[in-house]
């Protein structure tokens, strides 16, 4: 039996704008992914701790309110503390160019901008983890 | 490197196999001498051709497509039922639509400063954003507004921050727009409140209160409260509106999100329509009379980017809201069944690639809007996939309504498109496809119940995804993001730092230190006994407001009663 990719999708903050997560995580499921879906106003500590629960191997976070540089930082600090070091996290959204450097140093693995394809999506991931064998 | 036209098999079969047109002989004689040889040398670039909606278009619209169409009834005058043509006898002739930009942005401050600039650039209404925070009901030194302050609306905690945010606008003689939804009857009543410090007269002063929670369970997502509570504090508004401030549009009753949130047309219209009947229906259960509260009610749709299916929404939309607020409810007042609304051009059409694209876009997008016959507009900014407009960016937007208006001559008459097979029969379909989905709605016992099973969220998040998978596939193509990519220069944004956070956390110790606390208290509890009576809490709330209780503090003595609501998520 083949072990999925177990991905988390997660909306940091306040926003709701869901859009583009739920399409994501739909995308992701079509594409043979175990996706979890947090749902909205989550927390860092509320996403970490899922991350950890459901055992996931990609975590993908939704921003669009511009709160990713206070949101991001905290969150890797947690997967830390919480010895997830070796989850991908991803970001999608609305994130200044200026601002993608700080937030890969921080530990984020990819960000994608507005207008990218699902398919990039998925295959960034699969070329990160590696296809289920 | 450009990409060439996809070819791709039907997945909707095309518009000409409709049983029920029956084609003149002329037209039967035209489809075999000219158009069978035309396609024989040169077959279209498409094997079917459909609007953003997977609505189908077909080749050619003639009188075959309106079997039955009597102009006089379908069509009929403009300021007359069943307003297809428009809601005013003059239309723009008499007067422009309200130009008016939404802006907010970090404290008060800034705000103001760039609704005075708009204002002098020319535009004729305002329209206000707030921060998520505000928008949650949270004051900007909570806990969960950490990193949000200010950053995508301007933050209001308190009386204190409205009265800077309209220092030197005369509300008696400006009409603000407020896009504010789970809190609004406690931003409103800071309104009022500052329009009373200013000595303008309720009865007087006009504007909008978006308002409008049965979209936010939809689309948005920016509820606090259950629905039930929420319908109760909406339908506070609408009686206080009735009584206190007659010029004052209580809801704006929005499609704009629906659409943002990736629905059809016919569902932006449908779902925004069905909204309305519902606040019609819980106002008429309040006790209040249809020809009281209606007046009141205005509406909010999205100008996408399919030119004809959108006019054609707008033109359906008066139409369907004149039937069902005569037939359904009884209206007697053209003030309440001809529909007025607001228009925004779509944010999601706008590309973070190439982003001057979008001011093309949106012009396209405007012009749809006006020819639709919209009573009020607003234009994105070129930057509105990377962040909130810059000044240069806001300019651009609102000169490009100015050139519709004053430069492209659409203007000069009523309704031009009024007459045209294609847009009439368009706009028949659309209205069809509306009611459609309106029954459905009845069917589950209203919008409430509806959105209670997940209806129209379902409905939504299934448009979104095939419409993800068009553009994957590039059935679909966006200029500069799936066809004609090309490398570019970042843009320079407008950036929000933390010191907003920083200067509203100062302001809101030094109000709590100042103001008396024993009132604050008193008002609060008062506020509080009333949530769990019957009584319409708006005079509560417009008293905490006054003694300068914070946003978060009315909004937590609401949660104390009302609780907050998650939704069960659906992907």
């Amino acid at each position: 039996m083949t072990k999925k990719i177990r991905v988390l999708i997660a909306k940091p903050g306040l926003d709701g704008h869901d859009r583009g997560a739920k399409v994501i995580a739909r995308a992701l499921r079509d594409a043979g992914m175990e996706v979890i879906y947090t749902g909205l106003r989550q927390t860092p500590e509320m996403i970490a701790s899922a991350a950890v629960q459901e055992d996931v191997d990609v975590i993908g976070l939704s921003i669009l309110s511009g709160a990713h540089n206070t949101i991001c930082p905290q969150l890797m600090k947690l997967l830390r503390e919480k010895g997830m070091d070796d989850v991908t996290v991803l970001v999608g959204g609305i994130i200044p160019e200026a601002d993608i450097p700080a937030l890969k140093q921080a530990g984020i693995s990819q960000i994608f901008l507005p207008g990218t394809s699902t398919q990039d999506i998925v295959n960034f991931i699969h070329q990160k983890i590696g296809l289920p064998n | 490197m450009s990409d060439s036209h996809p070819t791709k098999t039907p997945t909707i079969a095309p518009a000409e196999s409709s049983p029920s047109r029956k084609p003149s002989l002329k037209e039967t004689a035209w489809e075999k001498n000219t158009l069978e040889p035309a396609l024989a040398k040169s077959p279209e670039r498409q094997a079917t051709f459909t609007t953003i909606s997977a609505h189908p278009i077909r080749r050619l619209y003639t009188p075959a497509d309106l079997p039955g169409w009597d102009p006089a009834t379908d069509l009929g005058q403009p300021g007359e039922p069943p307003y297809t043509r428009g809601i005013h006898a003059t239309m723009h002739r008499g007067r422009l639509w309200t130009m008016r930009q939404f802006a907010g942005f970090g404290a008060a401050e800034d705000t103001n400063q760039r609704f005075r600039y708009l204002l002098a650039q020319g535009q004729s209404g305002l329209s206000t954003a707030f921060d998520l925070p505000t928008l949650m009901g949270y004051d900007s030194d909570h806990p969960l507004a950490e990193g949000e302050v200010g950053k995508c609306g301007v933050a209001i905690s308190s009386l204190a921050d409205m009265e800077v945010l309209f220092d030197q606008i005369p509300l008696a003689n400006v009409t603000t727009s407020m896009t504010i939804n789970s809190p609004a009857a406690v931003i409103w009543a800071m309104y009022l409140a500052v329009a009373e410090k200013q000595g303008a007269d309720w009865k007087k002063i006009s504007g909008t209160l978006q308002n409008d929670i049965l979209k936010e369970y939809i689309a948005q997502k920016e509820y606090i409260y259950p629905p039930e509570p929420s319908m109760r504090l909406v339908i506070d508004t609408f009686e206080f509106g009735v009584k206190n401030t007659p010029k004052f549009n209580t809801i704006s009753i929005s499609g704009y999100h629906i659409r943002e949130a990736g629905s059809t047309a016919i569902q932006e219209l449908a779902f925004t329509l069905r909204d309305g009947m519902e606040y019609v229906e819980w106002g008429l259960r309040r006790g209040l009379e249809i020809d009281e509260f209606a007046p009141q009610l205005s509406f909010f749709f999205n100008a996408h980017s399919d030119f004809f299916e959108e006019i054609a929404k707008y033109r359906a939309a008066r139409r369907i809201w004149h039937k069902a607020m005569t037939e359904r409810y009884g209206s007697k007042s053209a003030r309440s069944y001809a529909l007025r609304f607001h228009t925004q051009t779509a944010g999601c059409s706008l590309t973070a690639q190439q982003p001057y694209n979008n001011v093309v876009r949106t012009a396209l997008q405007a012009l749809a809007a006006v020819l639709g016959g919209t009573q009020s507009l607003h234009t994105n900014s070129l930057d509105e996939a990377w962040a909130l407009p810059t000044e240069f960016a806001a300019t651009i937007a609102l000169r490009t309504q100015q050139i519709v208006a004053h430069e492209t001559g659409v203007i000069n008459t009523v309704d031009p498109l009024g007459g045209s097979y294609f847009v009439e029969t368009l706009t028949n379909e659309v209205e069809r496809g509306a009611w459609d989905y309106i029954k459905r709605i009845d069917a589950l016992g209203g919008m409430v119940a509806a959105i209670e099973r997940g209806f129209p969220q379902r409905e939504i998040a299934e448009a979104s995804y095939r419409y993800q998978r068009e553009l994957d596939n590039k059935e679909k193509l966006m200029v500069g993001v799936n066809a004609f990519v090309s490398d570019e220069k970042p843009l320079d944004i407008l950036h929000i730092d933390e010191t907003v956070a920083n200067r509203q956390a100062a302001r809101l110790k030094k109000l709590r230190a100042e103001r008396s606390s024993e009132e604050v208290a008193r008002r609060l509890s008062a506020l509080r006994t009333a949530t769990k009576g019957k009584e319409n809490l708006m005079p509560f709330i417009y008293d905490a407001v006054k003694a300068y209780t914070t946003l978060g503090e009315i909004c937590d003595a609401m949660r104390d009663t009302f609780g907050t609501y998650e939704e069960v998520a659906i992907t």
